[in-house]
């Protein structure tokens, strides 16, 4: 096994990969014949088997998630069940499931029938976030070819099993990327999150049960079908199974996606990358998004799974490793991501409609070196009373920056203050920064 | 029925194909978001026309379908030009450079955030993170992806814009209007999708060096019937020798530039044909 294990990204470097005839070519929907010869709940259970856990930040078993579909009750008609893709990639610093779609759009179709199967749904829904226009248009086509080849609508490839599938283009609310809020959204609604229980699993998409994963995680079913559970369980460390695309962006030299065994670390992940920015050291970073508490050198030999992670007080999240260098403010920083969270609340929540707005408030004033320390404490008060008091995790991930960001670096927002203003020039960060200006 | 709505401004076949995306979903009113790019197609913007043709179509009221126009970033009341150009303003690449080029193109274009050229051809807005981090600073026309971008390109971009210089994404096709792009939102593919690359640079760079190092996933441990696992495998080894080649191309090509995957297909003023054309 090589310290890159690409499977998902395997063919996007074949021409034409986003076709059908290519994706067959190189041994797409073969799972899916596979599994169509399978007992449904054996599928479920290769699954749960194989340890999977939901790639789009939160970590869940997939196979367990699955499991909590309420069973059918005898003597009583099947009530509808429905599979939904998240596919609103919106996290800052998130950038994984936008080129797989684009890349190999038919790898996250054959995932969402043999799922849709599984799960016994008749009806599947990709909610892709309108801003991808491209993504948005290889969807629809991939989706079209595999009516035309039988892999979609009725009595798929002779199965007597039936699948519809929707690509449906959001509108821009990075909300809905909240599993309870997107179908709100799909259900023709503002998305703004429910509060649970009941789960999806029990009362999800038109109030029937429902299963919502993440692209990546749709997308890694063929792969697990077609190897088995055990080849799947075999990458990655004891509790975080299987490979995963890490996504490299900022201050390191080659930026891109690359496709792992959870656990590799950042250290291993920069030297891949060509290190950092010549002449620069690593400064911060994220783990998983800008949701996830930021890290910091002291952090580079941290394995990127779960637990590790956790361990070190962040979460893995996405993977989505968002890279700053010494030529970096951190409050300048910190202070876009909170405007972010500030302008994309839903409004729902007191706790984080306002306090998201008030965050910003404090955070711009000491960024521009005005207020005292003691502005400080009354960041991390305004936290403290703004986690964990709303319906969604928003709120959580909003104050996620800012804490971590104090315990780290606390000199410098405290040199804002003493400076009365940033003492960072923001062009040493651009990429665009002459040659030799930061000599 | 559509004889009463066109008295409101709505032509009968956009409110035919309203009707037509409603009939998509098990429940219509999942047709919402759609029909409400489908509106922004036909009309420029949400209109209160195109808001009552909603609730009328899927049986709600018009405070409702407000209620969810407004709600949503990518909904305009306000005319968009022909060209919507976002950029990211996010931190990464606000850091990378976002910044920079967001207050170039304001002084450039002489307009605010969210605001339109007075020729109507450009509005202008600052995005959040859009999923190409890969790529910063990373733009958009049209939600089309422009990467890696500069001040200088920025304002080469708009120029060429406003100048109906035929423009292409760095990983699609060449742009189109913004109500042509809000249609294919709706659900109308515009058959566009065999343009561009498979893949841009960014997002090779991990599979190209796992390539060089002969690193791979193990080996299926799956018995018959999983053949095609090995299948896929073997494709891929089988094809390392085109493979070869075709990172030799894009190790040459300058820093932003397409990662094509038929480099030959490039034509005089810099467009290239898509290998869907053919």
């Amino acid at each position: 096994m090589g310290t890159l294990t690409p499977v998902l990204t395997d063919n996007w470097d074949a021409p034409h990969a986003w076709t059908l005839a290519a994706y067959e070519d190189s041994g797409g929907y073969g799972a899916l014949k596979t599994a169509l010869g399978m007992a449904q709940g054996d599928v479920v259970e290769a699954v749960k088997a194989s340890g999977l856990r939901g790639r789009g930040g939160a970590g869940f078993p997939t196979g367990m998630k699955w499991g909590f579909l309420p069973p059918d009750q005898e003597g009583q008609p099947a009530r509808d069940r429905y599979l939904v893709v998240n596919a609103d990639e919106s996290e800052p610093g998130t950038c994984k499931d936008v080129p797989l779609m684009m890349a190999s759009p038919h790898t996250l179709v054959e995932g969402v029938i043999i799922s849709s199967y599984a799960i016994k749904a008749r009806h599947a829904f990709i909610y892709v976030r309108g801003e991808v226009l491209h993504v948005v248009r290889r969807l629809q086509n991939a989706v079209r070819e595999a009516y035309e080849s039988g892999y979609l609508g009725t009595d798929i490839n002779g199965s007597g099993y039936d699948l519809d599938v929707i690509v449906h283009a959001g509108a821009g609310a990075y909300i809905c990327g909240e599993e309870t809020a997107l179908l709100d959204s799909l259900e023709g609604r503002r998305g703004q999150p429910r509060l649970r229980p009941p789960f999806p699993a029990v009362a999800g998409l038109y109030a029937s049960p429902t299963v919502i994963n993440n692209v990546e995680s749709i997308a890694s079913v063929p792969s697990i079908v077609a190897n088995g559970a055990d080849w799947f369980a075999s990458m990655g460390t004891e509790k975080s199974k299987g490979y995963g695309i890490f996504s490299l962006s900022g201050h390191v030299k080659k930026p891109g996606q690359y496709e792992a065994p959870l656990g590799i670390t950042l250290r291993t992940l920069i030297d891949l990358a060509g290190g950092m920015r010549d002449g620069h050291r690593l400064k911060f970073w994220t783990p998983g998004g800008s949701s996830t508490p930021i890290l910091t050198g002291e952090h580079l030999d941290v394995p990127l799974d779960f637990e590790a992670i956790g361990a070190a007080g962040s979460m893995l999240g996405t993977r989505a490793l968002q890279i700053f260098d010494d030529t970096t403010c951190v409050v300048r920083a910190v202070l876009r991501w909170t405007e972010f969270y500030k302008h994309e609340s839903c409004g729902k929540c007191t706790p984080c409609r306002e306090g998201t707005w008030w965050l910003v408030q404090v955070l711009a004033k000491l960024e521009q070196g005005q207020g005292s320390e003691a502005d400080l404490e009354l960041l991390l008060d305004q936290c403290d009373n703004i986690m964990g008091r709303s319906f969604c995790a928003l709120a959580d991930g909003a104050v996620s920056p800012i804490t971590s960001s104090i315990k780290y670096f606390r000199e410098e927002y405290l040199a804002h203050l003493e400076q009365g203003g940033c003492p960072f020039d923001p062009m040493r960060s651009t990429v665009f920064e002459p040659e030799g200006a930061s000599a | 029925m559509t004889a009463e709505i066109t008295e409101g401004g709505l032509d009968p076949r956009t409110y035919a194909e309203l009707e037509e995306i409603a009939a998509r979903y098990p429940q219509k009113r999942s047709g919402l978001l759609p029909m409400l790019h489908l509106v922004q197609s036909a009309e420029g913007r949400v209109t209160a026309a195109g808001i009552e043709a909603c609730a009328r179509i899927l049986e709600i009221s018009a405070a409702d379908v407000s209620g969810v126009a407004t709600f949503y970033t990518m909904y305009k009341r306000r005319a968009v030009g022909d060209y919507h150009v976002g950029v990211c303003t996010n931190t990464l690449c606000a850091i990378m450079g976002g910044d920079a080029i967001f207050e170039r193109l304001k002084d450039h274009l002489d307009v605010g955030n969210d605001e339109t050229t007075e020729d109507g051809a450009i509005t202008l807005e600052h995005i959040e993170c859009n999923a190409a981090c890969d790529y910063a600073p990373m733009m958009t026309v049209n939600w089309e992806f422009m990467d890696n971008m500069t001040p200088e390109s920025a304002v080469t971009l708009v120029d060429d814009l406003r100048s109906g210089e035929k423009v292409r994404s760095t990983r699609g096709p060449a742009i189109c209007t913004w109500r042509e792009a809000e249609r294919v939102l709706a659900g109308f593919n515009d058959g566009l999708a065999d343009m561009g690359p498979t893949a841009g640079p960014a997002s090779l760079v991990g599979l190209e060096i796992a390539r060089e190092n002969d690193w791979t996933a193990p080996p299926s441990d799956a018995g018959g019937g999983t053949a095609d696992a090995g299948g896929r495998r073997g494709a891929a080894q089988a094809a390392d020798t085109s493979r070869a080649e075709s990172e030799t191309e894009v190790e040459t090509s300058p820093a932003g530039s397409l990662h094509e995957d038929a480099p030959e297909a490039k034509d005089a003023d810099g467009s290239k044909h898509g290998e869907g054309d053919a």
